[in-house]
């Protein structure tokens, strides 16, 4: 084999491998918005720390009146729990503009737990309450931007308890009834943009 | 108004008050001797007493030092010392400012008005008194009450209130066709309504003394009056003339339905929609601020001022008992809210709140009922008036309402939800709203309510504008107008189905538990 022979088939064999990897990590990637509890079979994948699903995260539309829909990336997660606290961490982060973050800034995912039952529960740092601005609307919107995060992405979580601190929490600000698991909910949702 | 006080005031004093018409009109001078006219005159644009008019009345003595120039008025002993040009007195060596220096016509001297409050009773010592508007001069001890009316038709009724500061007693007499509220007091300083109900009131006049009449319409059948303790040592006197219910001619139309004809509705004393209690909720309180407005202004500050005011308006115009969850800045918790509501068997529960938004420009009112959906099913059958059979003592079993007291605002919530629509269209017609206007939420101060109950965010703290209306008095008399307005109509709507035929009255949701 001449030199430049094997010049070729290096280039054919690192194009051909270059475009299985980005193959794989394309139908990861789809497989992982749909069902991302089922997605955990590419253990082997050698970028596992790039996979990337698309979820649907809510944030405060420009007139503060309702929430919005957002299609973003968040890092792929191996099971139900794992997703569930890309998610959320996702949905801690900073809003994209022009849209607001309901939840505060300061705010930390301490834990989450999500039963057999789907019930999920959430452990968010004090913060969410203390750094609130305290009005009824608002803490509908911070309530169910995390409610419909996981409710909406992930369909195994059919209900979702916010704890503050670990605790059960009568409310968040002093309107939200938090003492039970709440369901889906859309009716704050405006309309749902497309991917940033 | 003003007009009108002042021709009443002129009325009251026409045999004292000066025949000429110089501009201005005298004041009167009231005090324990009887009243005097004192006449003023504008100089140099300002009004002012003739220094001798005042030297009569109150015994002084005038001085004037040619060498120095100046001016000695003397009172009980007590010297005030006046220079000419100077916008000062000095009286027993302290200084006291005046809006301009004495002036002189000819031989006499003449002093601003505001010498008589500001120095002539320092020299004095009693208290003088000098009210601008009503152009009266009161001096030591007597009782002058403001009394500030007003006129509402309600129907078949006139309601008059006279708010009285400070409160004094009454009395309410007919004779013939007029009605005479006599206070004890020394004189009356009263703002009177305009009435535009001529068949049962032609108009309302100040009287002899301490008194109000009120001339009579030709339709007039009775009277009944309430007292009521006001702020600040006020008072408040409500008379309700109603309408004679022996209709002198023929029904030209079909009565309605619940049509009374033989006693005069008393529709507030009594109401027929059986609302007695409202416990009013001001929202938050003590370690719970609520929300904050960009002015420092406290949600819990403000939902406490209008709570207060509601509940005087709201027992002043409905008759109704009203109860505060809180009546200071202390902590409640949300479930004692509901239960003081619960326990007080009140028929309406109304929680006051400010709104508040991590965008600045957010604004207007919202008003909320509960929404059931985040309660699963249990709420669902509760709204439905399902029952449980439950073994009864003896063997057998009964169909028994079981309801969770947490639960209790499910079988309230098509009742709940006409509230709303009632304190939306009220609040609409006052205040700004928001684009979501009526909203159902899982509120946790709602749930346990066992009555007809709504969360009323009335304004964005957030929002610098609503911050300034939110503290304002006149937003905050706006939002309880809303709200008493609301609730008569939804007190009279409810009166009505009762009254309706069990046919066609709808049925109410496990009902039969009410008290």
């Amino acid at each position: 084999m001449s030199r430049r022979r094997m010049l070729v088939v290096g280039v054919v064999a690192m194009v051909a491998i270059a475009g299985a990897w980005w193959l794989t990590a394309r139908i990861l990637s789809r497989r992982g918005s749909g069902t991302p509890q089922t997605a955990a079979t590419s253990s082997a994948a050698p970028a596992a720390d790039a996979r990337k699903i698309h979820a649907t995260l809510y944030y405060v539309a420009e007139d503060g009146m309702s929430l919005v829909g957002v299609q973003r990336e968040v890092p792929f997660g191996e099971s139900v729990l794992d997703q569930a606290r890309q998610i959320i961490a996702s949905q801690l982060a900073v809003a994209p503009p022009p849209l607001a973050s309901a939840i505060p800034v300061e705010t930390t995912l301490r834990a989450l737990y999500v039963t057999d039952r789907g019930d999920a529960f959430v452990d968010l740092s004090a913060d969410v309450r203390i750094k609130h601005t305290g009005g009824a609307l608002d803490e509908l919107f911070t309530v169910y931007s995390i409610v419909n995060a996981l409710t909406t992405n992930l369909p195994a979580v059919k209900r979702v308890q916010i704890l503050i601190d670990g605790k059960e929490v009568d409310t968040l600000a002093g309107h939200v009834d938090l003492r039970h698991p709440l369901q889906k909910n859309l009716k704050w949702v405006k309309t749902e943009k497309g991917d940033t | 108004m003003f007009l009108l006080r002042t021709g009443a005031l002129l009325l009251a004093l026409g045999s004292i008050v000066a025949q000429a018409p110089p501009v201005p009109a005298p004041y009167t001078v009231l005090s324990t001797d009887g009243r005097r006219p004192l006449p003023t005159r504008l100089i140099g644009g300002q009004e002012m007493f003739a220094l001798d008019d005042l030297a009569k009345l109150f015994e002084l003595s005038v001085r004037e030092d040619s060498l120095a120039g100046g001016l000695t008025v003397t009172a009980r002993s007590q010297a005030i010392v006046l220079t000419p040009g100077q916008s000062l007195a000095s009286v027993g060596g302290r200084l006291i400012s005046l809006p301009s220096p004495p002036a002189r016509e000819g031989r006499a001297w003449f002093v601003p008005v505001d010498f008589v409050p500001r120095a002539l009773a320092a020299a004095l010592g009693t208290p003088v008194e000098l009210r601008k508007p009503s152009r009266l001069v009161l001096v030591g001890g007597v009782r002058v009450p403001r009394i500030v009316g007003s006129a509402e038709v309600l129907g078949p009724i006139v309601r008059l209130t006279f708010d009285v500061a400070p409160q004094a007693p009454h009395a309410v007499t007919q004779d013939g066709s007029r009605l005479f509220v006599r206070f004890e007091a020394d004189g009356l300083d009263p703002t009177l309504p305009a009435v535009s109900a001529p068949d049962l009131v032609q108009g309302l006049r100040l009287g002899d003394g301490a008194s109000i009449v009120i001339d009579l319409g030709a339709r007039f059948g009775s009277f009944r009056t309430s007292d009521l303790p006001g702020d600040r040592g006020s008072g408040r006197v409500i008379i309700d003339l109603i309408m004679q219910t022996t209709a002198a001619t023929p029904a030209p139309a079909p009565p309605a339905p619940t049509a009374p004809t033989a006693p005069p509705p008393l529709i507030d004393l009594a109401p027929a929609g059986g609302i007695r209690t409202i416990v009013v909720d001001a929202g938050h309180g003590g370690a719970e601020d609520g929300a904050h407005g960009p002015g420092g202004t406290l949600e819990k500050n403000v939902t406490l001022s209008v709570a207060r005011r509601l509940k005087t308006v709201l027992e002043a115009r409905l008759g109704v008992r009203v109860i505060l969850t809180r009546d200071n800045d202390a902590t409640v918790e949300l479930d004692q809210r509901a239960a003081l509501a619960n326990n007080n068997k009140a028929d309406v529960f109304v929680s006051l709140h400010a709104n508040a938004s991590v965008r600045s420009s957010a604004a207007g009112a919202e008003v909320f009922y509960l929404s059931l959906e985040e309660y699963g099913d249990q709420a669902q059958r509760v709204a439905m008036g399902e029952t449980e059979a439950l073994p009864v003592f003896g063997g057998g079993t009964r169909d028994i309402e079981v309801i969770l007291w947490e639960m209790a605002q499910a079988r309230y919530i098509e009742e709940s939800a006409a509230l709303a629509k009632e304190m939306e269209a009220g609040l609409r017609e006052h205040v700004p709203m928001s684009p979501r206007a009526i909203q159902q939420a899982p509120f946790r101060v709602l749930v346990g309510a066992n009555m007809p109950a709504v969360l009323v965010e009335m304004g964005f703290i957030t929002n610098a504008e609503q911050e300034k209306q939110l503290v304002s008095e006149a937003f905050q008399i706006s939002i309880v107008q809303s709200i008493v307005d609301s609730l008569t109509r939804f007190r009279d709507k409810q009166a009505a189905r009762i009254a309706a035929p069990p046919a066609a009255a709808p049925a109410r949701p496990g009902g039969g538990l009410r008290p």
